[in-house]
């Protein structure tokens, strides 16, 4: 079967909309809110704050703790709330994927904790969650060696597509879901995981596009927080 | 030959490079990757001659020796008091160190300081794991007692004390206020006027939230007057 158009009528290497804005949660030290298509994912980052219990305390380095959690009213059936198999899986992936980007030896003995929160689901969610927190980390100040940002690539039938959305997720001649992240000065792929099948030369195909659609993420990610501190 | 890819107080964001090429040297804010020169938070880039650093417009605070902070008694323990300054880690105020007075072995440490107690302490050493000593020897290092205590981000102190403490004597002497600001964002508020206490805290809030802006001292004059 053959995909030649899009549903939504984007190009096959086109991202959907991306609006993204820092500073929406006042009490935390930084957050940050995604939007990718019908995707919003928001984050906020508390920190550095006492880390217990006690030995978890590292004096070398401090620790990156992340939460991924999706609202029971994000998708279209009612999830359960709560954290779930799922959701501890993405916590953790968040969490790798944004380590190598933080700069850990500046607040050794303490944690970092990053709440990602998605309040609209539609496909692509860990990659906007990405996004968001790494967005809010650099709004609560956090030394970082650079942004993280993180896209869908996959194949939709025999097609290689960019950011995905859920009715190209569940299509019904086969898709193959690739979400990468990406530390877009050096090109460093800090998250990579794969639902589904592809050839060894379709995966560095789609890393390209992907990697070129999170330069542009990137991009917008930067004009988000100058937007914020611009007024100061 | 080295290239500056940045002006002077432009706003940059973590992973920006700021310089290609060795002639420049990375100071705080940013870090030095290859041959390039890497911020690695939201700031407003300095260069000083060679000197590339960024001033900070949002971030957590670092105790640094010879730091006065503001501090609130967190624990008592046989040896001295563990301070909450605001950082991750509890600070260490020793015995020794705590008053001139001599203080007994046996005595019950809480009649000098108890839980709670606000004070004005200076950071004598810092360790790398986080941990620091404090000191309350010195002149204006005391407990604070009655008065209020509002949090500000630290990244906006030297604004709030301006230049050689302009900003500062600004607010103290236009609103009868007593007034300490620690370098950990803590602020402690006292006058015998609660309207003058009201007052000091909305100009204070209101530096905090124009840092940044050319001629903050003179709108700070024109808003006590």
């Amino acid at each position: 079967m053959s995909y030649t158009k899009r549903n939504d009528g984007r190009k096959f290497d086109e991202t959907r909309e991306i609006k993204a804005e820092v500073g929406v949660i006042k009490n935390a030290d930084g957050s940050a809110k995604f939007q990718i298509g019908k995707t919003i994912a928001i984050a906020a980052v508390y920190g550095p704050r006492n880390l217990y219990p006690k030995f978890l305390q590292n004096p070398e380095k401090g620790m990156l703790r992340c939460n991924y959690n999706m609202l029971s009213f994000s998708v279209d059936e009612r999830i359960r709330p709560g954290p779930s198999r799922r959701s501890k899986e993405i916590s953790l992936v968040t969490e790798r994927a944004l380590s190598p980007a933080v700069d850990l030896s500046t607040f050794t003995n303490a944690v970092v904790d990053v709440f990602v929160e998605i309040i609209q689901a539609d496909a692509g969610t860990r990659c906007a969650g990405i996004c968001a927190a790494s967005m809010a980390l650099a709004d609560a100040g956090i030394p970082m060696r650079d942004l993280v940002a993180a896209v869908s690539v996959g194949k939709v039938g025999d097609k290689l597509v960019v950011d995905l959305n859920k009715l190209e997720e569940d299509y019904e001649g086969g898709a193959t879901d690739v979400p990468i992240a990406v530390l877009p000065r050096n090109g460093e792929i800090s998250l990579l995981q794969m639902d589904g099948e592809m050839e060894v030369k379709e995966i560095k195909e789609a890393l390209e596009i992907g990697k070129k659609a999170c330069e542009k993420i990137a991009e917008i990610q930067r004009k988000a927080l100058k937007e914020k501190y611009k007024g100061d | 030959m080295g290239k500056l890819l940045v002006k002077n107080k432009d706003l940059v964001v973590p992973g920006e490079v700021l310089v290609e090429g060795m002639d420049y040297v990375p100071g705080s804010g940013v870090f030095r990757e290859g041959e390039m020169i890497v911020a690695n938070s939201v700031g407003l880039v300095s260069v000083d001659n060679r000197l590339v650093k960024l001033i900070p417009l949002t971030g957590f605070y670092a105790p640094k020796k010879n730091d006065t902070v503001i501090g609130k008694v967190a624990n008592i323990n046989f040896n001295g008091w563990m301070i909450d300054i605001g950082h991750s880690n509890f600070a260490m105020l020793s015995l020794k160190e705590a008053t001139n007075e001599y203080i007994d072995k046996k005595a019950d440490l809480s009649k000098y300081y108890d839980f709670g107690d606000v004070v004005v302490a200076k950071i004598i050493s810092t360790t790398k794991d986080g941990t620091s000593d404090l000191t309350m020897k010195g002149p204006g290092l005391n407990k604070l007692v009655n008065g209020r205590v509002i949090e500000v981000a630290s990244t906006k102190v030297p604004r709030i004390i301006g230049k050689q403490g302009s900003m500062i004597t600004i607010i103290k002497t236009k609103t009868n206020c007593k007034v300490v600001v620690g370098q950990n964002g803590k602020v402690w508020i006292q006058s015998e006027n609660p309207e003058e206490e009201r007052k000091a805290i909305d100009i204070i809030r209101f530096i905090e939230k124009e840092s940044v802006k050319e001629g903050l001292t003179e709108k700070v004059e024109k808003l006590l007057k």
